[in-house]
């Protein structure tokens, strides 16, 4: 079973779910897709027995072979090359790695090259197994990153995984073949906003969900307004508290000094 | 020339849109932007009437006609993608690249534009917006947030304002790039936790990168004051300023549930201070 655990809007404790619930199930994989600002492994500390980079593609041309026909720029849809009378400049930074300039060009005069992207780390703690992305700072892309770490779930395992803010690519590329997405959500009109939006990506991706709310007693109402009438299942309320707060600042997954909330995690995963 | 400053914070809920509410409110010939266009929330603050939409194409979306298909899975070969599977083409998976319809054989496929969303000029009782909605699950946020940010230089020239103020998204990928790319200053706002400050050190780094200047504030410093001290260590043997440290209230959230800045909610208060020094403090740096 794959669990994604996804919101939205930034920092309302997606990690902390994530971590929680893998540190209360047993035979759990732990994937970061947050390859941008990766955080679950400050919660977990880890020992990490493997680091490998991810690469990504994009094109060389020949100045031999070209003739500045200008084929490949037109095909590009992502402006990565620009041909000029008697150069072509490429921005490997705006290349998709789609693999198309080198179909269409008529000399054969474009290979491509791999530059790294990013890094994946994998490890291991309090029986966890985590697998982390790691974006290279100056990279924009982190879609590309987000695949290679999720083409190491174990299929045998139960895996969570914990997304990137926002309700874009990055997002869909994370949650695609989820069987189950937890939103976890703030109980004010900013969460409320993005958890919508957040919603419509899931309902368009037809993947099944449910909300924690976290801060609970911060705020309003309206989330709970809202989660009754669109029919999406309040799974957990985790309050707002400044013991929780301070585990949290401290790097200390709250389930670790507060055990009775290992069985509520285990009931949600039994739940759904 | 008009300034731009880029409030950023690698770490997503750190309160940069509750400060540039705030901001929005003691400045004066400025423009707003929401660069967060994917979930953005700074309009449920300043609450825009908006006077001009424009629709956002940026990507395409390969469609395929089954009646021309000769099923010799070409398309699914060359695509880096993923996006098709037997054959069948999945819309949120296409990346818009075109390979596919060219190596169809029988031109069954055939590339369409989308709408990626939506771009906002807008005016608010503080002056001019520019803002965005990116659709749910589209790619392209960069070049809407570029977008974002040139109809707010447009407006700057036109209504002849001093600074843009842009509340940026969280990450220090392709959207926070297009929001901090060419700006004065890189304002970043950080939470006193072990996580926020390991993505206030990427943010930062993304800053050196692009060799933007850039300064500090410390949000709900006293959630964790041997964090924030880390910080204001780690910043002093790195030459960046430290220009505020705003104390943790939960009358932030009581603004923000009656729709209003907290320096608007509550001028007098503790945190509305704070952030009106922080901000004459940033003042001082462009």
């Amino acid at each position: 079973m794959i669990i994604t655990v996804a919101s939205g809007k930034g920092g309302t404790g997606k990690t902390t779910v994530a971590v929680n619930m893998a540190l209360s199930l047993e035979n759990v994989q732990l994937l970061d897709c947050d390859v941008e600002e990766p955080n679950s492994h400050i919660l977990l500390q880890p020992r990490i027995h493997e680091t490998k980079p991810v690469y990504t593609k994009f094109p060389v041309i020949s100045e031999e072979l070209c003739d500045y026909c200008g084929k490949c720029s037109k095909f590009c849809a992502y402006n990565a090359l620009f041909v000029a009378p008697k150069t072509v400049m490429v921005f490997p930074e705006l290349c998709h790695s789609c693999g198309g300039c080198a179909l269409v060009c008529p000399k054969n005069a474009i290979t491509e090259k791999e530059r790294q992207i990013g890094t994946i780390k994998k490890g291991e703690a309090k029986g966890v197994e985590l697998v982390y992305g790691e974006l290279k700072v100056g990279e924009a892309m982190a879609v590309p990153l987000i695949r290679e770490v999720k083409k190491q779930i174990k299929n045998n395992k139960t895996v969570i995984i914990d997304a990137p803010p926002g309700t874009a690519c990055s997002l869909v590329a994370s949650v695609h073949n989820s069987d189950y997405c937890i939103l976890v959500a703030e109980p004010t009109p900013f969460g409320l906003h993005d958890l919508k939006i957040t919603v419509q990506v899931l309902k368009e991706l037809g993947v099944p969900m449910g909300v924690i709310i976290n801060r609970a007693g911060l705020g309003d109402r309206k989330v709970y307004e809202y989660c009754k009438k669109e029919k999406v299942p309040l799974l957990l309320e985790i309050p707002f508290s400044k013991q929780i707060a301070e585990l949290y600042s401290r790097g200390i997954p709250f389930a670790v000094e507060m055990p009775e909330w290992k069985k509520k995690f285990q009931k949600i995963l039994d739940n759904i | 020339m008009v300034k731009q400053i880029t409030v950023l914070s690698g770490k997503g809920g750190t309160g940069k849109t509750s400060l540039v509410g705030s901001l929005a409110a003691l400045t004066k010939k400025t423009v707003m932007t929401d660069c967060d266009v994917d979930a953005p929330d700074l309009h449920l603050l300043l609450k825009p009437e908006i006077l001009q939409t424009q629709e956002f194409k940026a990507s395409r979306v390969a469609v395929m006609d089954e009646k021309k298909c000769i099923q010799c899975g070409k398309c699914e070969e060359h695509c880096r993608f993923g996006a098709i599977e037997k054959l069948v083409i999945d819309p949120i998976l296409c990346e818009g690249c075109g390979v596919c319809a060219y190596v169809c054989p029988v031109e069954a496929i055939e590339l369409r534009e989308r709408i990626s969303g939506y771009a906002f000029i807008s005016r608010t009782k503080y002056g001019p917006m520019s803002h965005a909605r990116l659709n749910p699950g589209e790619e392209n946020s960069g070049k809407l947030v570029s977008l974002v940010r040139q109809n707010a230089k447009k407006i700057a020239e036109t209504e002849n304002c001093e600074l843009i103020i842009n509340d940026g998204p969280p990450g220090i990928g392709c959207p926070v790039i297009a929001a901090v790319g060419g700006v004065d200053l890189g304002l970043i706002v950080v939470e006193p936790s072990l996580s926020g400050i390991h993505d206030m050190k990427r943010a930062l780094g993304l800053l050196i990168h692009f060799k933007i200047p850039s300064l500090v504030c410390v949000n709900k410093y006293d959630i964790n004051e041997e964090n924030t001290d880390r910080i204001v260590e780690f910043c002093r043997s790195n030459s960046v300023e430290v220009v505020g440290k705003i104390p943790f209230d939960t009358l932030v959230t009581e603004a923000m549930v009656a729709g209003k800045s907290i320096v608007d909610y509550s001028p007098k208060s503790r945190v509305s201070e704070a952030i009106a020094e922080l901000w004459k403090r940033t003042l001082e740096n462009i």
